[in-house]
């Protein structure tokens, strides 16, 4: 059994079809990466599987349990972490504090290891501790948002976009460490990246979103060799 | 107006048309504003009104607003010189006269004071002496740029009161407990203490909602109006004191806050304002038109006082029972009772105030804090944005309740129009000026906002000019509020301390 399924899921934005019939499954273990092109639909798919917006068709499963109609804060508390699109890390609180407020649904007394993984896996966090998240740099900020992600203790990650904006090197350093969390903590991934170079050379397994729909699928290193993908979204730039 | 000697930055050269230009645009501005407010003037005399002028006193107000401009711009443009002497001859004169005029009345030194109002003659030697030290720091730190040196040493300043709340806290609540001993603690100066600490209290309760949840309420009043409401209806429908009361007070507005609560779930900012402005009016529109529950306009009259443990402060006890003053063998005096209105504000607004330094490092607390920041993170981290808006609005209601409850019994009688819009306004006005989410800053705050116009009181209906001159000055210096600084919590364990430094 997949740990999540998405079966033929519609979603709307008042009148406007985002999802049309979108069909995706990620199994344990797994770093499943979704790539498409500006306004495809990929966020809306993961902002979907969270809750918000709710799917109008369509079947949600998560561990074989429907979690289509729930609240996003009950999904959460399911299992399933998000570092939403834009980081949206708290400005106004520290680190520390940041770290604390992902910590929310689990029990305190997980607190101090769990920060401790955290701070090992970006050690630049625990020298900024103390400082408001506000004043990190884009990068720190991801890796803020992936850790307060990480603090709920998931079972599933969802990331959305984390290298947006963010400089070359630091996207191999974001994605180095996306890999390392799965190989070592054995923790199962989504990734909705735009940058389809370096998802699918990390990831298992690939689809291909265009207009609200999965057109490709396959494995990396598959998604990587096919003409049409190097064509549509690694040709000048990434390649 | 050369610049001084002695000084090797080399200043731009000061177009003296322009600064005398813009000084008396000044003038002429305050002219023009002073001709009819401070010009004409009405008095009962025998046999109707006459209109009294006085014109001396606008042009008095032109002159002083002209050279207060020139002051500004020459230490804006580096000049500091001319008005270190200005301002200070100006203030020792003027400090002189006043000094004299308290000591020896009947010198009859009024005659030389510039205005007719003694709290606006010691007002401009104030400003005098604010030119005054400002002009020694521009000598002081002459190079730098002068209005970004400003806001930094304010930041900073900020900074250290939040800081050491710890120990200003404590000293200020030292102060207001040995304020009603103090032998100038008299009748008027303890009502204006007990509605600043009135205003206090509320400005607390309602900084939990905007402060820390960051939900605009612009109908906090509604709140207070259901807790003095509670309280008056159950006194005199069940013969209920005041400490029976207070509990039940404070969980009806509890209600009310979650009856708002629940309709504006999904509003924000500009929206949920005007929906929770719409509610305020609401309750007094109820409370008017609800004649047989509410006496509707008449008001509510003969609310009981509180007492002490039971003792009433009367002077003659019924037969047979004990009041205040005969129990603890003293003499009556009517002030005990409004020393311990005092005293009951003061720890009303104490419980609001641990209550809500309390919260803020349990889960619930920053819950609030992460939902004024992102609702939308807040949701991705699991936190339950609907039960949070809920509590913070119940919340923040009790403790309008409460205050509502002690107004009530303070009045003695209250009516629906003492819970208009402007009372919410100026609750508001209290927290955001006082910047969010800063408890102390509430309190300078209400200071500043409630005090401060009980002390024009001469000026009669101009008084809320104080009150509007104080909230410009404070949006213009701290856009922010007065503190806004906000220092970080770490959230309290049930195991033990909280994490600091973290071990690897």
């Amino acid at each position: 059994m997949s740990m999540l399924t998405v079966s033929g899921v519609h979603t709307f934005y008042g009148r406007i079809e985002a999802l049309r019939g979108v069909d995706v499954t990620v199994e344990e273990g797994e770093i499943v990466t979704l790539i498409g092109a500006n306004g495809a639909g990929k966020s809306t798919l993961l902002m979907t599987i969270c809750g918000n917006p709710r799917a109008a068709a369509g079947r949600i499963a998560f561990d074989g349990r429907e979690i289509t109609s729930l609240p996003t804060h009950n999904i959460v508390r399911r299992g399933i972490a998000q570092s939403p699109e834009g980081r949206r890390i708290f400005p106004f609180m520290t680190v520390l504090e940041n770290l604390q407020m992902g910590a929310s649904v689990v029990d305190p007394a997980h607190f101090q290891e769990d920060v401790d993984r955290v701070f090992t896996l970006y050690p630049i966090l625990k020298e900024r501790r103390h400082q408001r998240g506000g004043t990190l740099s884009g990068g720190e900020q991801q890796m803020l948002a992936i850790g307060r992600a990480l603090m709920s203790r998931p079972r599933l990650l969802l990331l959305d976009e984390p290298s947006l904006g963010l400089a070359p090197l630091l996207v191999k350093q974001i994605f180095s460490v996306i890999a390392d969390i799965n190989k070592t903590q054995k923790m199962t991934v989504f990734l909705v990246e735009q940058n389809a170079y370096h998802a699918l050379r990390l990831a298992h397994r690939g689809y291909v979103m265009a207009n609200g729909q999965i057109v490709l699928s396959g494995t990396g290193q598959e998604l990587l060799a096919n003409p049409e993908i190097r064509a549509a979204y690694l040709e000048g730039g990434h390649g | 107006m050369a610049p001084p000697s002695g000084t090797t930055t080399i200043l731009p050269p000061l177009d003296r048309r322009a600064v005398l230009k813009e000084s008396a645009y000044i003038a002429i501005f305050v002219f023009a504003l002073a001709f009819g407010l401070v010009g004409f003037k009405t008095e009962d005399v025998p046999g109707g009104l006459e209109i009294v002028t006085r014109f001396g006193q606008v042009f008095v107000a032109a002159l002083v607003a002209f050279v207060g401009r020139l002051g500004m711009i020459l230490l804006r443009e580096q000049r500091p010189v001319p008005v270190l002497w200005g301002s200070a001859a100006f203030a020792a004169v003027m400090l002189a006269l006043l000094i004299g005029n308290l000591a020896a009345p009947a010198a009859d030194l009024t005659r030389y004071l510039p205005f007719g109002s003694v709290v606006i003659n010691w007002l401009v030697t104030l400003l005098a002496v604010v030119f005054f030290g400002r002009a020694v720091w521009v000598l002081r730190h002459r190079s730098r740029a002068v209005t970004a040196g400003r806001e930094a040493v304010m930041d900073r300043v900020a900074a250290r009161v939040q800081r050491s709340a710890r120990v200003i806290g404590p000293l200020l609540l030292g102060i207001a407990i040995v304020f009603p001993f103090l032998p100038v603690a008299d009748r008027w100066l303890l009502d204006i203490a007990i509605l600043v600490a009135t205003y206090i209290m509320l400005g607390w309760g309602l900084n939990i909602v905007v402060g820390l949840a960051g939900l605009l309420d612009l109908g906090y009043v509604a709140f207070y109006a259901v807790g003095a409401y509670s309280y008056a209806l159950l006194a005199t429908y069940f013969d209920l004191g005041f400490w029976v009361c207070l509990p039940f007070a404070g969980i009806m507005a509890a209600f009310a806050g979650i009856l708002l609560g629940f309709p504006v779930l999904r509003l924000r900012g500009d929206y949920l304002a005007i929906v929770t402005l719409g509610f305020g009016e609401m309750i007094r529109v109820i409370l008017l038109n609800w004649y047989k529950f509410t006496k509707g306009p008449d008001g509510i009259s003969g609310i009981p006082r509180p007492s002490f443990f039971g003792l009433p402060f009367t002077r003659n006890p019924p037969d047979g029972s004990e009041s205040f003053h005969s129990f603890f063998g003293l003499e009556y005096s009517p002030l005990d009772r409004i020393i311990f209105l005092y005293y009951l504000i003061i720890a009303l607004a104490l419980v609001t105030n641990f209550f809500t330094l309390r919260i803020r490092k349990l889960p619930v607390g920053r819950a609030w804090e992460a939902l004024r920041e992102d609702e939308t993170a807040c949701r991705s981290i699991g936190i339950n944005p609907r039960n949070t808006k809920l509590t913070a609005f119940a919340i923040g209601a009790m403790f309008g309740g409460f205050g509502g409850s002690f107004f009530a019994t303070r009045q003695g009688f209250i009516s629906p129009e003492s819970f208009t819009f402007i009372e919410s306004a100026i609750i508001l006005a209290v927290v955001v000026l006082g910047g969010m989410g800063s408890q102390i800053g509430v309190a300078f705050a209400a200071v500043i906002l409630i005090g401060l116009p009980e002390f024009f009181r001469e000026l009669q209906q101009y008084r809320m000019l104080a009150f509007g001159a104080a909230m410009v000055m404070i949006m213009v210096w701290r856009p922010r509020g007065l503190l806004a600084h906000r220092e970080p919590t770490i959230r309290l364990f049930p195991q033990g301390p909280p994490v600091k430094e973290p071990k690897t």
